[in-house]
């Protein structure tokens, strides 16, 4: 689901359907109800690779210590806009 | 809004128009947490307050045309069988998920045609409403019809369901091109089309939805009618009765 814009398309949630056409019609009346969105991609569940839990460790301790990794040290001019 | 003069043509006109929203409306809301599936409930909830949205818009112009200072909810919770003008399509019994839906897609296949006509109207309130309702109902006659196509060619056992449908419904959708006074007045003065006129676009629509859902419409049918001068079937009665409980036991209740 996508507010539109240049926002990007995020996890909505899951839901049932026999078909592409149904998903989209159930997707519009299970998640976008409250202006959630303007635009709606649908993507079999079986179509998506994974990482799996047991992984967990190796993929994203690394990341955990390396603070320098967030810009949160600049300021951002206000002209710069959405990031 | 500022007050135009009352016209009892536009109050009457309103006054169907909400009923048959409002009533269907109540009707597909009997379904909340009981649908087949959690995707149906919620779309079918979608469906149930888009028209009682609807509703509040045509209620508050059958006031406003009135002119006696009713508010809609008055006109919603304090008026009985007789005084209410809906199509008999709408207040028929949910029966089974199947019949909710086609009872559904009979309404909207002729609701939408209606609104569009309406988008004319030459009453600029009339033309406003219709113009916001439109947009709801092109998707609810989208899903009904869709619905309808995968249930009528679906399993057995859902054709025979959609089948019998048909057949129990049939009868109720002629009412819906019939004119009366009221009709003939509002075509003459451009402020709602004859009921006849949208006869063509419907049967169109209907007729290849059912070709694509292997569905027969029945051939020798007789058009039951007088729900819109308040001659009701007996289940409006049980419609009224839940719906406008609260308000005849605790009058004037608010929250």
């Amino acid at each position: 689901m996508s507010p539109g814009g240049a926002a990007p398309h995020e996890h909505a949630g899951s839901l049932h359907a026999v078909d592409a056409e149904q998903a989209l019609q159930n997707a519009r009346d299970v998640y976008a109800r409250r202006n959630e969105g303007v635009s709606i991609w649908v993507v079999r569940s079986s179509d998506v690779v994974a990482s799996a839990p047991s992984e967990k460790g190796p993929l994203f301790d690394p990341a955990n210590d390396k603070v320098y990794r967030h810009p949160t040290f600049f300021d951002v001019p206000d002209e710069v806009g959405h990031m | 809004m500022s007050a135009a003069a009352p016209s009892p043509a536009i109050a009457e006109f309103a006054l169907r128009m909400g009923d048959s929203c409002l009533i269907l409306g109540h009707r597909n809301s009997e379904w909340c947490g009981h649908s087949p599936a959690l995707e149906e409930d919620i779309a079918l909830a979608n469906t149930a307050l888009d028209l009682i949205g609807q509703t509040q818009l045509w209620l508050e112009l059958a006031c406003e045309a009135e002119g006696a200072g009713r508010r809609p909810d008055d006109l919603a919770f304090l008026r009985d069988v007789s005084g209410y003008r809906n199509l008999l399509l709408v207040e028929q019994p949910n029966g089974d998920f199947g019949r909710t839906l086609m009872r559904q897609y009979l309404f909207d296949a002729w609701h939408l045609p209606m609104l569009k006509a309406l988008m004319g109207s030459a009453d600029s309130r009339i033309a406003a409403i219709a113009e916001k309702a439109s947009k709801e109902v092109a998707y609810h006659l989208g899903r009904s019809a869709d619905l309808v196509v995968r249930l009528g060619d679906g399993t057995k056992e859902s054709h025979t369901r959609m089948q019998a449908a048909v057949d129990f419904l049939w009868p109720y959708t002629g009412e819906m091109f019939i004119a009366d006074a009221v009709d003939e007045d509002l075509a003459a003065s451009g402020l709602a089309p004859q009921p006849e006129s949208l006869r063509d676009a419907w049967r169109e629509h209907v007729t290849h939805t059912l070709a694509d859902a292997t569905l027969k419409a029945p051939e020798k049918s007789y058009a039951q009618k007088g729900g819109r001068r308040g001659v009701h079937s007996e289940h409006l009665g049980f419609v009224l009765a839940e719906m406008q409980f609260l308000q005849r036991a605790y009058p004037g209740a608010r929250w």
